[in-house]
């Protein structure tokens, strides 16, 4: 049992996402960076899809009825396990009653905590999700607030023995960490790689060519859906209304003011903007941590260079599995 | 039949570039086909006015043995061969959803709006808007929003310039050319002409909306006593 003493500014039940769903009008949702996400519940032995809490700019005062083990990642987020740092991308075990508390994020805007065993609230729709604007999933499908308890599933024989360990030799936390922004191939700070959108031919060559040079700041006009740019004004060769038509999360649509918006997973399932452009799965996570004010550009890429970046961040996760599979014997 | 990419994991079955039924039927054939078997490496479908867009996972794909550096074109292959081979399917009918509905006082505030941009009546909108066959095309923007089509010509209404913050659940719209019914509490930019009590998204229910792409539906006038009646009874 989890019990939330301050929730934070915005912290949600997450898994990864209600999938299946969209032909109905159901967002996917899900944890805003489920790489991140999957991270930290291989840390804690989670299976993949286990629910987190996903924390944003403030983030929650817990503690825990049990001993247990959890994990956390994301943005740098300031962090105490009772009055005692709380170290990040690696499993911590923390006794019954300690409070672990996270304050501002330091950089960055959002990060995910998981616990072994995985937050136990009902499956809606097959996810653990919380679906606000539904107000379904997560925990009575809205963010947490003060007071509230939430259930936690069965740790995993892995978590039960790296917990046991830990217990023996009076440690906290172990020395090896797990860190999602080392897999696979990650682009330079500032950068995000983004392939050509469906709609890439609807707009002039110099916006064509000044969205893949220009500097882009995120604005205020930023949540779970999106993030909406400011730079140069994106004109359009091809006037007129598009049919509205599935998007994606990295989809970058750009309405008639001309400023791409970055879809996120909480996106609606259809859009009518042109899309410019999508950007690559691997380098999504990075719009999820963007404050007001940040700068990035776009670096073009190819379908079978964005694939090779997918792949390879899969197989880094993959190795560190088979090699945290090892460590407790 | 134009299989273009959208982003990494994603690919859009373009069927054609118009709205009209003949399109959506062809849409549909092409969803169900896909639908029928899952294809290796491919999560959800998702139908639209002109287009299937096929979700997938070039990890799992991979898996399945798509080359590592031709994903794209292995599935584009696998889909283009599915859609010239449909597995054996039951001819898909649609149903028919009819839908209560209390037109204007308060449940639809724009209905003298649309009724002066028509130069009619309030009671003649009503009465073409309830005479009309609606096709849900696609099912979007919120967890079982229709998009309908077939509104009669004359009761096109540009949506407002500045959307409501909050429209209502059940409210009956008409954004332009189109209508639909708002399932949940949400911004909206429609024109409202009325309100519906039957309860669009359906959590606790499989499918969890009450219609689906494809169905027909048929709009009736209730009076407020009968809203008030099907409200509390639901």
């Amino acid at each position: 049992m989890i019990h939330v003493h301050k929730p934070g500014l915005l912290t949600t039940v997450q898994d990864l996402g209600r999938p299946g769903y969209q032909q109905y009008g159901i967002v996917v949702g899900g944890a805003l960076d489920g790489f991140a996400a999957r991270t930290v519940n291989l840390i804690v032995g989670n299976d993949d899809n286990a629910a987190v809490l996903e924390m944003a700019q403030t983030g929650p005062e817990l503690s825990f009825e049990r001993e247990t083990l959890i994990a956390w990642g994301g943005a740098n987020f300031e962090a105490h396990l009772g009055s005692e740092p709380l170290p990040r991308d690696r499993a911590v075990r923390v006794a019954a009653g300690e409070t672990v508390s996270f304050g501002l994020a330091v950089t960055g805007m959002r990060a995910w905590l998981a616990v072994a065993g995985g937050v136990d609230v009902p499956l809606v729709m097959g996810s653990r999700s919380t679906y606000r604007r539904a107000g379904i999933g997560g925990h009575q499908g809205r963010p947490l607030v003060a007071g509230d308890t939430l259930k936690t599933g069965t740790p995993s024989e892995w978590a039960w023995k790296i917990l046991a360990a830990l217990h023996q030799d009076a440690k906290r936390a172990t020395a090896w960490t797990v860190r999602p922004e080392t897999m696979g191939r990650p682009a330079p700070a500032g950068v995000v790689r983004a392939m050509r959108g469906p709609e890439w031919d609807w707009f002039k060559v110099e916006a064509q060519l000044d969205f893949f040079r220009a500097n882009w700041q995120a604005t205020r006009e930023a949540d779970r859906m999106g993030v909406r740019l400011t730079g140069p004004m994106l004109v359009r060769e091809k006037v007129g209304d598009m049919i509205s038509s599935a998007v994606n999360a990295g989809v970058v649509q750009v309405p008639a003011a001309g400023q791409p918006i970055v879809l996120l997973p909480s996106r609606q399932s259809v859009g009518g903007y042109p899309r410019i452009a999508a950007v690559v799965a691997a380098d999504l996570g990075r719009f999820t941590q963007l404050r007001p004010g940040d700068s990035m550009r776009f670096e073009e890429t190819t379908l079978v260079s964005a694939h090779e970046l997918y792949l390879a961040r899969e197989r880094d996760l993959n190795r560190v599995r088979t090699g945290l599979a090892r460590l407790a014997g | 039949m134009q299989i273009t990419p959208l982003g990494d994991n994603a690919l859009v079955l373009e069927v054609g570039d118009v709205i009209d039924e003949r399109t959506h039927r062809r849409v549909q054939a092409a969803w169900r086909a896909l639908a029928a078997e899952v294809l290796p490496g491919v999560g959800e479908l998702v139908p639209a006015y002109t287009t299937v867009t096929v979700f997938y996972d070039p990890w799992q794909a991979v898996q399945a043995g798509a080359p590592e550096n031709g994903i794209a074109d292995w599935l584009v292959a696998k889909l283009h061969e599915r859609l010239k081979n449909p597995p054996k399917m039951e001819k898909f009918k649609g149903r028919t959803v009819d839908v209560p509905v209390c037109y204007g006082g308060e449940f639809g505030p724009d209905l003298a709006r649309v009724a002066a941009q028509a130069r009619l009546s309030p009671e003649e909108v009503i009465q073409r808007h309830t005479k009309a066959d609606y096709l849900v095309h696609l099912i979007g923007f919120a967890p079982g929003f229709p998009y309908l089509g077939g509104l009669p010509k004359e009761l096109e209404t540009p949506r407002h310039a500045k959307p409501r913050m909050v429209v209502p659940p059940g409210s009956v719209g008409i954004g332009g050319g189109q209508t639909g019914i708002y399932p949940l509490a949400t911004p909206g930019g429609w024109n409202l002409i009325g309100r519906t009590p039957l309860r669009i998204f359906r959590p606790e229910e499989t499918p969890p909306v009450l219609m689906a792409a494809g169905d027909q539906v048929k709009f009736r006038v209730i009076t407020p006593e009968e809203f008030a009646r099907l409200e509390a009874g639901r």
